[in-house]
């Protein structure tokens, strides 16, 4: 079983957080910084993997993580998982956030969490892993998304005028500010099959 | 109005949507708590709206915040009114905050049960997806219960994306609702063979997380699983079988033996490391369950071991880790292996990732000997003084001590270095272990006797230089050694050489900041040393000064402690103080004190083992349950309420006159064991740990009578200081010379009253090296006859406790369907045409017994009677419906590939009793597949009665299972696995009943079918493995599975799979399609990727062996382009792809022969020089024979083809040669069978 997904920056900002078992909004936080404490100390050329310790649930789980440029992906699992197979899943998480965000980068995670949500539900449903055929991912990620334009429709077009027409007016554009946010790299790992 | 609405529209496209929170959020860095609060008061203000789209908007922000660690819960109504939207936009909108944010107390939960199932049962298939997924986040037991149904009948799906969905989310369901495990469980099983790898890797993902916590539930389903383990490409199902069976095998040895041989296969074969490292994980489980070494294994483990080596070596980090974790469990059983690698670990010991030492040093606790104890642990302290992290430090120092300790400290030689070790371990700063090492400094001084003197020298320097530990801070663990400290000084007072310089050190003002129960300690044991003081003056009766200034010290100290706060520290020192005061004055009237004072502390302690207090038997005759007065009885006037009243006060009243009576006992015990205890020094365990309940036992004399001693052979000294190890070579030398000497002085400490020793009798290999001292390990005290406990730890919480739920048991009548509860209207609505259909697709495993058969309609019948909610109304009804459902599920059992049928115990026992022969096809399916078999070749009707079936093949339904196991002893364990492929090499036809035959070896059901070779488009190449398992369900298909694999670094999409097809065979496409029209490939391939498809084909005439042209057509895209390109292929169809494995029982054999329908024909192979098993193995394993009987070098076989035909073979060896006579009603069949035998013999 899989625990929590977490996903957060070099500075710790979460940018995505997914518990499979609840806790509360405090806990959660606590978690996230205790995690983000333990990873990133550690050195780039370590291994993945970390005792949880008393995070969540105990001694039985691991942290298994990757870190991409400016994020830190970081699964929490027991000992049913297999650890070079989520380091794979991790590997096909961000290889699909690539696919679907067009050369993805911090910013985009940072704008579209909900995306990313729906990306990771197709992935794994309720701490288990459903998919890991990126293709298959994201032939359901696009059908869905399809679903939601038609359904905007025409009502759609005036609201992401708007959106658009805001993005101009504000001196800020999401892409071109430099605040590290590169895109994450995909390194071309050995697939995992 | 019309202008409102507008206006309202307008509005909104300004609303700040999820996109604008975040970036205000960062435009507002310094005061972001107060722009989310400002934000979070537009949101409440939104959510106040009708329109859904601002809701929904206002919803999405707000599942950010939650991510913030911002409580949204006060918004759970409006998420559940999003959730409810038609549109899916916001519906998916809604699901999603509640994911995040609803759980089991969240009561608004209990509003959605409708919605959900409404949202279940949509055509959309994304609506139902959205919901399955926000479901498996939220699920209560409520909901479990209510919609369990709603989504068994989803797991049967048309759309394999939502049947993958619900099949997952049922463990969920479980977790909440054990009682949906067992109705749910046959359907979860066949989804196991679902034709969707994405459906078929979810059931195995519920399963092996269900198998995991309670493995002998799913023993039997470890053939299927062994099937699918030899059968499935996709490494996350293998891994995950691969993971379950490391789960099963400790509970069936047997099971293991079979594993060995596939797994090993794969670890040679894959190429995924994850893969790799599962199988060796498993193996060593294997391993483990297989407790007596066999000596075949012996190649297991080095294989395993070799290639963990070889991980452990590698550059990846990950791999090494994994290498250390798993090389850790090989230790326990197989530790010689492992420590021939000592160096590969040692070298981890110095790596820069802390993960990587912390796994080594792992694994060193199992290396040691007491030949290199010294070494490592002094390799270990270095690490320790170099060690920067605190944690790192800290695991390193239990590790020593683990290390030091393990096994009764069997590989301690010399307890001086120990102790001494020890000694230096205290001298780590902010070291949270302080109790660990003072626990071992009191254990190894309290048992080891030998030692006494040196820990006292030690301990007494240690209390000397106390300020050293307690000097920097206050909440020093380390300080914790002063307890043992003193303690240790204060029993072993007659070793001190200077007791009063101890004393002293012991009575410091500085002692006062030390905390409670050390302070506690120093002032009890204080008062031991003023005892041995006292003594050691009036043994020499010098000058009486000495003693009474000894007093006056204590009585001018002891004050300090009568002050503490502490109230044990109190207490004892105002105690000792008087006492003290009145020797002071008994010692100015010049009496001898010294012996009464000794007195006081006479005796001697025994360690006591932790878990003896649980593990006293209950003497014979005592029943606690049972009343010891007789029970109050209550007043007969008194009402009811009072009675139970009057009951408890009653129960109090007796409690109030028991104690006392029970600590009068106790305290007469207790005045009674001191004066035993001054007498012989008996010691009463109960001592320590008195408590209500023990005394009673305890008042039954039941106690511990022996202080059993073991001697240990000690040899090696350590070093801590490093004169230790100095001095210990040197006495090595020495004694080696005079080791008779100190055996007779062994026998010497021989005797005294129940001890027992160890160490004269089984010296080890490396025990040449005689310990420093003669040192007894006194061991822990347990009572006599204790019970064994083991089952002390396990939790009662586990949610998974309740999931213990036995299987394999029929479904009861009662059990057929879900409960479901009784006032849910929407039950009652369902249409009976929703009932039907669910009932259709009920995936009912096959039953080989008619009984069982019969029981699955009643089953069924009664399913479809629950699911109504008027039963007896509508019970007529439903009876003459229920033989409907079976006929299409009959039909399409034919056309689908079987399910296995339901392994029984029996089956398992028999499938395990196979010994480790897995590589014959009939092996594992041979129960399952004999009566479907006969049924099918006589046409018996579905709903006929088993004796029909047995009536027409008799003998081999009958005793099949006997034969088997004849067949089985028969055959040898090897054989070889090579893939039955022809010259060209690139075609292969494997029949034979692959969906329900087990163990073929992975890799030896595929061969390369065909490879592109355009020289031009090389980096684009698809190449296309392919096995061709023909699947023969009935007299005319054929199923060929073909592996595509993308070698190329493109992407490779539009897949079409034509086959020229001939008179005779024909591809099965689908209705509508014209006869040349090719298969579209259900997927696309990135680069890298593999994935399976298979096809149908339906063959007409199986004398002839055919071969089938064939062509993929297929676009490689890549970046900027996209190219069609196309690969011709041949498929041959071998007639030994017609045969089947059909088990043959030696009676129906000799009828067979007998009855003379059978022509002839005879083949002679010459210079066949390989052993006769391995002979007979391969005719089994490619030409689906089975063998009927063995006798010496001569075998009857048999085999069947898809259309019936009997085969029979007669093979006999002598001389490298071999002369197969074989019998077939077919001769032409038989003359093309025994040509590919005769390939298949000529190519080896």
């Amino acid at each position: 079983m899989i625990k929590a997904i977490l996903i957060f920056n070099n500075h710790g900002k979460p940018r995505l957080s997914k518990f499979y078992e609840h806790y509360s909004e405090d806990t959660e936080q606590q978690i996230i910084r205790e995690t983000f404490h333990l990873v990133s100390k550690r050195d780039e050329n370590v291994c993945n993997f970390l005792e949880g310790g008393m995070l969540i649930g105990g001694s039985e789980n691991k942290l298994i993580y990757r870190h991409y440029a400016t994020l830190y992906f970081v699964f929490c699992v027991d000992s049913s998982e297999s650890e070079l197979g989520i380091l794979g899943l991790i590997q096909v998480f961000v290889e699909t956030l690539d696919k679907c965000f067009e050369n993805v980068c911090e910013l985009d995670l940072i704008f579209h969490v909900d995306k990313v949500h729906n990306i990771l539900a197709e992935m794994v449903m309720g701490g288990m892993v459903l998919e890991t055929n990126m293709n298959e991912i994201i032939t359901q990620v696009d059908a869905q998304n399809k679903m939601e334009k038609s359904e905007a429709g025409i009502a759609g077009a005036p609201a992401r005028a708007v959106s658009a027409v805001k993005n101009m007016n504000l001196p800020e554009m999401p892409r071109n500010i430099n605040i590290g946010d590169i895109s994450i790299k995909v390194p071309n790992l050995p697939s995992f099959k | 109005m019309a202008l409102k609405i507008v206006k309202g529209s307008i509005d909104r496209m300004f609303d700040k949507n999820l996109q604008d929170l975040v970036r205000g959020i960062r435009n507002h860095k310094e005061d972001e708590a107060k722009y989310i609060s400002t934000c979070i008061d537009e949101i409440k203000q939104e959510l106040k709206q009708d329109n859904i789209a601002v809701k929904a908007n206002a919803v999405c922000k707000l599942t950010y915040l939650q991510m913030l660690g911002y409580d949204v819960s006060w918004a759970a109504f409006n998420i559940v009114e999003v959730m409810s939207s038609s549109k899916f936009t916001y519906k998916r909108i809604g699901y999603l905050a509640a994911s995040q944010c609803f759980h089991e107390s969240t009561d608004v939960i209990m509003l959605t049960t409708n919605q959900i199932r409404k949202d279940l049962s949509s055509p959309n298939q994304y609506d139902t997806g959205v919901a399955l997924t926000g479901l498996s986040c939220f699920v209560t037991p409520d909901l479990a219960r209510d919609l369990a149904n709603d989504i068994m009948t989803l797991m049967s799906h048309t759309k394999p994306y939502i049947r993958k969905k619900a099949v997952l989310i049922m463990y969920k369901v479980f977790l909440k609702y054990p009682e949906s495990l067992r109705p749910a469980f046959p359907r979860l099983k066949e989804k196991l063979e679902d034709p969707d790898p994405g459906v078929q890797s979810a059931a195995v993902n519920v399963i092996c997380e269900l198998a995991r916590r309670n493995p002998k539930n799913y023993l039997s389903l470890a053939p299927l699983f062994f099937k699918l383990m030899t059968s499935s490409t996709n490494n996350w199902v293998l891994i995950k079988i691969i993971k379950l069976f490391g789960a099963l095998t400790p509970l069936e040895p047997r099971l293991g033996k079979k594993l060995i041989e596939p797994l090993t296969n794969l670890i040679h074969s894959t190429s995924a490391m994850s893969l790799l490292y599962e199988c060796v994980n498993t193996v060593i489980a294997v391993l483990i369950s297989l407790s007596s070494g066999m000596p075949n294994h012996s190649a297991s483990i080095q294989l395993c071991v070799q290639k963990l080596r070889i991980l452990i070596e590698d550059s990846d980090q990950n791999l090494k880790y994994l290498g250390l974790l798993a090389m850790s469990k090989i230790l326990k059983t197989h530790p010689k292996s492992v420590q021939s690698h000592k160096d590969l670990i040692l070298q981890c010991l110095d790596d820069k990732d802390e993960s990587i030492r912390l796994r080594a040093l792992d694994l060193l606790y199992g290396m040691v000997s007491k030949k290199n104890l010294m070494e490592i642990v002094k390799k270990l302290m270095l690490h320790v003084d170099k060690a920067e992290g605190t944690t790192y430090r800290d695991e390193l120092l239990t590790k020593i001590i683990d290390i030091c300790s393990q096994s009764n400290y069997q590989y301690i030689t010399n307890f001086e270095w120990y102790i001494s070790i020890l000694v230096e371990l205290t001298r780590l700063e902010g070291t949270r272990h302080g109790h660990l090492i003072a626990s071992q400094m009191l254990d190894v001084a309290i048992r080891v006797k030998a030692i006494r003197a040196f820990a006292v020298a030690q301990m007494a320097t240690l209390l000397d230089n106390a300020h050293l530990l307690t000097g920097n801070t206050q909440r020093n663990g380390i300080c914790e050694v002063l307890y043992a400290a003193a303690w240790i000084c204060g029993e072993f007072s007659e070793h001190l050489e200077e007791p009063m310089a101890t004393l002293e050190a012991m009575l410091r003002p500085k002692v006062a900041t030390l905390p409670g129960h050390i302070q506690a300690v120093y002032v009890q044991n204080a008062a031991k040393l003023f005892a041995t003081v006292l003594r050691g003056q009036e043994g020499a009766p010098a000058d009486s000064t000495v003693a009474q200034e000894t007093s006056q010290l204590l009585i001018d100290r002891l004050p300090l402690f009568v002050q503490s706060s502490n109230l044990e520290v109190q207490e004892r020192a105002s105690c000792i103080l008087q006492l003290v005061k009145y020797i002071q004055k008994l010692q100015q009237k010049d009496v001898e004190v010294a012996e009464e004072v000794t007195a006081l502390f006479a005796g001697e302690l025994n360690p006591v083992a932790p878990k003896a207090q649980k593990k006293v038997p209950v003497p014979e005759g005592l029943d606690l349950d049972v009343w010891i007065n007789e029970p109050p009885s209550g007043s007969e006037s008194e009402d009811e309420g009072r009675k139970s009243k009057g009951k408890a006060v009653f129960a109090k009243d007796e409690s109030r006159h028991t104690k006392p009576r029970y600590t009068e006992v106790d305290e007469k015990e207790l005045a009674k064991r001191r004066e035993v205890r001054k007498a012989e020094q008996a010691n009463n365990p109960f001592y320590i740990k008195a408590s209500p309940s023990s005394q009673k036992v305890y008042q039954d004399g039941v106690g511990v009578e022996h202080i059993p001693v073991v001697q240990i052979d000690l040899s090696v000294p350590l070093k801590v200081p490093d004169q230790y190890v100095k001095l210990e070579e040197e006495r090595r030398e020495r004694n080696k010379a005079d080791k008779k000497k100190k055996k007779d002085k062994k026998k010497r400490e021989k005797g005294e009253k129940g001890r027992r020793r160890r160490g004269d009798s089984g010296p080890e290999s490396e025990e040449d090296i005689t310990p420093a001292h003669m040192v007894d390990i006194v061991t822990e005290e347990m009572p006599e006859n204790a019970l064994p406990s083991d089952d002390d730890d396990k939790d009662p919480n586990d949610p998974h406790k309740a999931l213990n739920i036995d299987l394999d048991k029929p479904l009861a009548d009662s059990e057929k369907k879900l409960p479901v509860r009784s006032h849910r209207p929407d039950e009652v609505l369902k249409s009976p045409m929703e009932d039907r259909q669910v009932v259709e697709v009920v995936p009912e495993p096959k039953k080989k017994t008619g009984k069982e058969k019969k029981e699955k309609k009643d089953r069924k019948k009664s399913k479809e009677k629950k699911k109504k909610h008027k039963q007896e109304e509508e019970e007529d009804l439903m009876g003459a419906g229920s033989e409907e459902p079976v006929q299409p599920e009959e039909t399409k059992e034919v056309a689908a590939p079987p399910p296995a049928s339901t392994p029984e115990a029996s089956d398992l026992d028999f499938w395990l009793s196979n010994a480790p022969v897995p590589s014959n096809p009939q092996a594992a399916a041979a129960p399952a597949s004999t009566p479907r078999t006969a049924s099918g070749m006589a046409a018996v009707a579905p709903d006929s009665e088993p004796e029909e079936a047995k009536d027409t093949e008799p003998e081999e339904t009958k005793s099949s299972t006997h034969k088997k196991k004849k067949q089985k002893k028969e055959k040898k364990k090897k054989k070889h696995h090579h893939n039955h492929s022809d010259g060209a090499g690139d075609e292969s036809v494997q029949n034979g009943t692959v969906e329900e035959e087990e163990p073929l070896p992975p890799m030896s059901n595929y061969a390369l079918l065909a490879e592109n070779s355009y020289i031009k488009m090389m980096k684009q190449d698809a190449d296309k493995v392919c096995d061709i398992q023909g699947n023969l369900q009935d007299g005319s298909q054929v199923v060929v599975s073909v592996i595509f694999e993308n070698k190329c670094d493109s992407f490779i999409k539009s897949m079409e799979f034509n086959v020229l097809d001939s008179l005779n065979s024909k591809l099965q496409r689908p209705d509508g399609a014209g006869p040349h029209d090719g298969l579209i490939v259900p997927f696309q391939l990135p680069p890298g990727i593999s994935n399976e498809a298979r096809f149908i084909f339906s063959v007409q005439n199986i004398v002839m062996p055919q071969k089938l042209k064939g062509t993929l057509t297929f676009i490689v895209k890549t970046d900027d382009s996209s190219t069609h390109e196309k690969l011709d292929f041949k498929l041959h169809f071998t007639c030994t792809s017609y045969l089947i494995t059909t088990p043959c029982y030696s009676d129906a054999y000799s009828k067979l022969l007998e009855s003379g329908d059978l022509k002839g024909c005879s083949l002679k192979l010459e210079g066949v020089n390989q052993p006769f098993h391995h002979l007979l193995a391969r005719i089994c394993f490619h030409h689906h024979f089975s063998v009927v009987e063995r006798i010496d070098s001569c075998a009857s076989m048999y085999s069947r083809s898809i259309q019936g035909h009997h085969m029979c073979l007669l093979v006999k060896t002598a001389d490298q040669t071999v002369s197969i006579d074989a019998k077939c009603d077919e001769p032409g069949l038989l003359g093309n069978v025994l040509d590919e035998i005769k390939l298949t013999f000529s190519q080896c």
